[in-house]
């Protein structure tokens, strides 16, 4: 590829703070993570930046910290560094890492880069949103945080302002079983014709969902996590209440037919998923296998 | 590059990447080593793997220019107007031309000449070319062509190729009549349309060459091509140029599969360079890529089969409907192999097909490996299935009995023949199907894995199933496919081969024009020479218009016919080499090869010996389907194909692996999805294709019947396993699903629609 006549200019701070007030002086720059939502849109000739900020060398964004019940994770950590590090206290998003492209992708991609795209079939959103993440935002004026499910305003669209940066993402520990199941037509590589993330807290006796790829932006589904479960006499989950489960989840759904599937097969895909991931998550908890 | 000691003519400037460019040339396999048979390193191996080679997309020369095409975002339009003038003024733009700067013939085709260099006022299809830019760079020529003002009035577009039949629409009607269908009684019939979506080859090479201006007013193109001699036969009259003033020679190749049969860039660039007399390189990106080739051609296809007590097909019925798209390109030829293989390797004495090409503002079809055999095969083979089970025997066992066999006659009346007359089965002529198919009893269908990771599973990392809801499928598909041109098309071709003494060591220089698309006939050739000739160094002088026409890298070709050229000027150099010394000075020789001539089909009757050579492939697949959410992993394909003689174990492998895997792609995954002439996934973001993941490990066996008119006996090898996966394939997730499918690529709604489980 040739460059064009003037090659934009390419910031690259070396901590938060000199990115903050770059970004803050030169409001027409880019942030750049991993670049692999962003080169396929310059690729393609969508957008055409006129500068950009380099986010790769900001030591705080690329690491990650135990918060106690939460594991803050700087939105520069790539995804193959999710799957190594994290899969034991966040199994759900080590999961959903996991599917997210190829090993080159996930070698770069980032959450933050994830998140910031917005796209609703983003595959780190469905396990943030079973688990109740917490998006933390910064810009010159201060420091803000975002519950994920309020982050997401449309198609690849967010409460991001210019200026801003997604600093870290606040994931709470793992209190119990955990699953995300991603369907696409192919069996790796691919962008999710639905997502779906089922989070198990034992502690507080609460279910999380998360819906991705089936509606403007990812979903949660608040019926179905109330569905009632017999914590105290475990054995009595049955085919049924999976497939309720799953009926709520799919009602959840606000898919559209396109090139990737129909919004029929997304909502009964949506069920398949729902009612497997409950009976996994029920079963991993509760040591047997369920009465089916 | 290693420069020959001495070159038959003056090295470009600038060359494409030749074939001797790796380090050591071809490659000095261990003396005495590396001939037919073998499996020597290839000489484009290493760099390909390190990234060294050079594509055409790396093509670069001084001052050099960037050609760029503004295309109808339109399937059917009327211009008004084209207005430049914005364009122009961005500076560095150097020429922005349109159909009224085309310096010569209007329009190029390579059987018809009917598509436009630049459109002539009406565009056909969605992404036809309409003007063509070149500037300092890329970017720039990019932003030029958004601003040319085309002023278009928007028609209504003919998309469904029923309604194009009806207007009278088409490139080809070919029918093929035996017997009388209509005066049999049948025990058995099954009847059932089948739907085939459009493939794309999906080069991972766009696109891409570069021209130069030459002192003498003419040009120089550096191309990524499949025959650089057609290429130049329609490019030199589009440029009023007389041919001997255009040279050409075919740059870094990455992927071709029939995609490079038609022109892209080339008049395009070479336009460009006349007008500002600076090189000019082009390159599509990926979307473009999607637009500015053919496609394999969407069929729907009625077919009707019927069989006698014994299990013996009685008749066959079939309309079969290909869909051209906007231009002719290789419709025509197409259509007649959808037609004269209609019905596959089976014996049928009661037949009635009509094959049509439409021409439709759909996007153009042409060639893909395969060529007019996948779609029918998908059909005949699914038929064969249902008529197999209709009779209540298994899908071996009644191919078996209706298998060709030497001497029996396809539907056009063509004589199987080639194989070994001395060699009989049971008293019965010899049926290399019959006997293909069972070798299967000796390869199990794998057991079901304990303990397997979700990688092992259909959904695969989307970890949708733990084994829930899966189900075992195993399935069968034949393929018969036609090699080299066929219809009385004389496609020779020609080797110059050159031996002398370099450094005290003797050198074989072989010269053709014959394309290296990644099937490894560059190791080929230096396999053949160095069998023919005793020698261990072996020389490819650069692919290019210097050469006499090799035809097509297509067509399962090119070992038959460049191999059988080769050969021949090998001999001929050592019936020289007989009384003369090579201390005197180099031998020389140059011979065209041509293959035995061949009939164009009755076009009533359909009757006539229409091809060169048959060539088989068996495979039987067996998948996982996770029936509840249409998820398929194909966990074993297993394949038995004929291929006359092995001349490169390790090339011959990767053949079948690739057209397997396309097959599987086409399967359960390939399609370009057009809305009312549109395409609607130009990406390989939604246009997806196998990943290592998808296509699983394969068991082979090859069957080497040696075909006494080929040379080494060998038989066309590329395209067969495309055929015969995809069917069976599909015949798997039938198996595993026990639902019809009749339409492919197999989606995961089709699969799953009938659980109406939707709230
Ligand atoms: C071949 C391929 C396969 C893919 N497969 C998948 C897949 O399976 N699932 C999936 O979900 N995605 C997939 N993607 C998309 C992409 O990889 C992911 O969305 C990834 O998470 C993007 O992260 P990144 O760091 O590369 O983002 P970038 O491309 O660097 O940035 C993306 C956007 O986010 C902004 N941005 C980045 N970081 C920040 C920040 N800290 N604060 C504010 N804004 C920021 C950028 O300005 C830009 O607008 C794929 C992409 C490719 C090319």
């Amino acid at each position: 590829m040739t460059a064009p006549a003037a090659a934009p200019p390419f910031h690259r701070p070396g901590d938060l703070g000199e990115a903050l007030r770059l970004l803050a002086a030169h409001p027409e720059a880019v942030p750049v993570a991993g670049g692999t939502d962003l080169m396929v849109a310059v690729n393609y000739r969508l957008t055409r930046p006129a500068a950009m900020l380099d986010l790769t060398r900001i030591g705080e964004l690329r690491a990650w910290s135990d918060a106690g019940d939460a594991i803050r994770i700087g939105s520069g950590v790539p995804y193959t560094r999710i799957v190594a590090e994290l899969a034991t206290v966040l199994p759900g998003l080590a999961a959903a890492a996991r599917t997210v492209g190829s090993p080159q992708i996930r070698n770069r991609g980032t959450l933050g880069g994830n998140l910031a795209t917005a796209s609703p079939a983003g595959d780190g959103h469905p396990p943030l949103l079973a688990t109740g993440a917490d998006i933390e935002i910064a810009s010159t004026r201060g420091t803000r945080t975002v519950p994920v499910a309020a982050f997401f305003t449309g198609p690849k669209r967010s409460v991001l302002q210019p200026g801003e940066l997604i600093t870290s993402v606040i994931v709470p520990k793992a209190a119990g079983p955990q699953q995300f199941l991603k369907v696409g037509t192919r069996n790796a590589m691919v962008i999710a014709v639905c997502s779906l993330a089922v989070a198990l807290d034992l502690e507080t006796r609460r279910l999380g969902t998360g819906i991705g790829s089936a509606g403007p932006t990812p979903l949660t589904a608040p019926e179905a996590d109330l569905i009632e479960l017999p914590w105290t006499r475990p054995g009595l989950f049955n085919d049924a209440l999976a497939e309720e489960f799953g009926r709520r989840v799919a009602a959840a759904a606000r898919p559209i037919d396109d090139v990737r599937g129909t919004a029929a097969y997304r909502r009964h895909a949506l069920a398949v998923c729902a009612a497997r991931a409950l009976r996994r998550v029920w079963t991993a908890a509760h040591g047997t296998e369920s009465t089916r | 590059m290693p420069e020959p000691a001495n070159p038959t003519g003056p090295a470009p400037a600038m060359t494409p990447t030749p074939p001797t460019r790796a380090a050591g040339g071809v490659g000095t396999p261990p003396l005495g080593t590396g001939g037919v048979g073998s499996s020597p390193a290839r000489p484009d191996a290493e760099a390909k793997v390190n990234g060294a080679f050079d594509y055409a997309s790396d093509l670069s020369f001084p001052g050099m220019l960037w050609g760029h095409t503004l295309r109808s975002p339109h399937p059917r339009a009327r211009i008004r107007s084209i207005d430049t003038t914005a364009a122009q003024a961005i500076p560095g733009v150097e020429a922005v031309l349109t159909a009224a700067d085309v310096p010569g013939k209007l329009h190029y085709g390579l059987i018809e000449d009917d598509q436009p260099v630049l459109s002539l006022g009406e565009v056909n299809y969605q992404g036809e070319p309409v003007a063509i830019v070149a500037a300092g760079s890329l970017d720039v020529a990019r932003r030029a062509a958004e601003l040319i003002e085309v002023d278009y009035e928007l028609l209504e577009p003919r998309c469904d190729p029923e309604d194009a039949l009806e207007a009278g629409s088409f490139f080809r009607y070919q029918p093929v009549r035996l017997g009388d269908p209509d005066a049999q009684v049948p025990a058995a019939v099954v009847a059932r349309e089948y739907v085939v979506g459009m493939q794309d080859q999906a080069p991972l090479g766009p696109e891409s060459g570069a021209a130069v201006p030459t002192a003498d007013g003419g040009v120089e193109l550096y191309v990524a091509t499949q025959w650089v001699h057609s290429d130049l036969e329609q490019i030199a009259p589009c440029l009023g140029l007389e041919p001997d003033r255009i040279h050409i020679a075919i740059a870094g190749i990455g992927g071709a599969f029939g995609a490079r049969e038609d022109l892209s860039v080339q008049v395009h660039m070479a336009m460009l360079a006349l007008a500002t007399g600076r090189p000019v390189k082009m390159m599509y990106d990926r979307a473009e890529s999607f637009v500015g080739h053919v496609h394999r051609h969407p069929a729907r296809m009625r077919y009707e089969h019927a069989a006698d007590a014994d299990g013996k097909l009685l008749y066959v019925k079939a309309r079969i409907v290909l869909d051209g798209g906007a231009y002719a390109s290789t419709t025509e030829a197409v259509v007649g192999n959808a037609a004269s293989l209609a019905v596959g390797p089976y014996e049928v004495e009661h037949v009635s097909v009509d094959a049509w090409g439409a021409r439709t503002n759909n996007p153009p079809c042409g060639a893909m490996r395969g060529f007019g055999g996948v779609q029918t095969c998908f059909a005949y083979e699914s038929q064969m299935d249902a008529l197999a089970e209709a009779l209540g025997l298994s899908p071996v066992e009644f191919r078996r009995r209706n298998a060709v066999a030497q001497g029996s006659k396809l539907i056009t009346g063509q004589i199987v023949d080639a194989y070994d007359p001395e060699r009989a089965d049971d008293g019965r002529p010899f049926s290399p199907l019959a006997d293909m198919l069972g070798r299967f009893k000796e390869i199990p269908v794998p057991a079901v894995p304990a303990g397997r990771d979700i990688v092992d599973l259909p959904g695969g990392t989307g970890n949708t199933t733990h084994g829930e809801g899966v189900r075992r499928g195993v399935g069968y598909g034949v393929g018969l496919k036609n090699v080299c041109y066929s219809e009385g098309f004389d496609d020779y071709s020609t080797a110059s081969v050159r031996v002398e003494r370099v450094d005290g060591q003797t050198v074989a220089f072989v010269h053709t024009a014959a394309a290296e698309v990644g099937q490894g006939h560059w190791s080929l050739q230096a396999q053949i020479a160095r069998t023919e000739l005793g020698v261990d160094r072996v020389e490819l002088l650069p692919n290019d218009t210097k050469a006499g026409s090799a035809g097509s890298s297509s067509a399962s070709r090119q070992s038959y016919m460049t191999g059988g050229a080769v050969k021949a000027a090998c001999e001929a150099v050592r019936e020289l080499l007989r009384d003369r010394d090579l201390a005197d000075g180099p031998v020389e020789a140059t011979r065209v090869f041509r293959h035995r001539e061949t009939k164009p089909m009755d076009p009533v009757t359909g009757q006539g010996e229409s091809h060169v050579q048959l060539a088989l492939c068996v495979h039987r697949a067996t998948v996982d389907v996770d029936i509840e959410l249409g998820l398929v992993k194909v966990v074993d394909l297993t394949c038995v194909q004929d291929v006359g003689k092995i001349m490169n174990p390790a090339a011959l492998e990767g053949q079948i692996h690739g057209g397997t895997a396309q097959g599987l792609g086409l399967a359960v995954m390939e399609e370009m999805i057009t809305e009312q002439g549109r395409v609607r996934n130009a990406s390989f973001t939604d246009y997806l294709i196998p990943t290592i993941l998808d296509m699983p490990p394969m068991r082979l066996r090859i069957v080497e019947n040696a075909d006494p008119e080929a040379p080494y006996g060998l038989r066309g090898a590329g395209e067969p396993p495309t055929l015969s996966s995809t069917p069976a394939i599909v015949a798997a997730i039938r198996d595993a699903t026990g639902l019809a499918l009749t339409q492919i690529p197999v989606r995961p709604e089709h699969l799953t629609a009938h659980l109406g489980r939707q709230p």
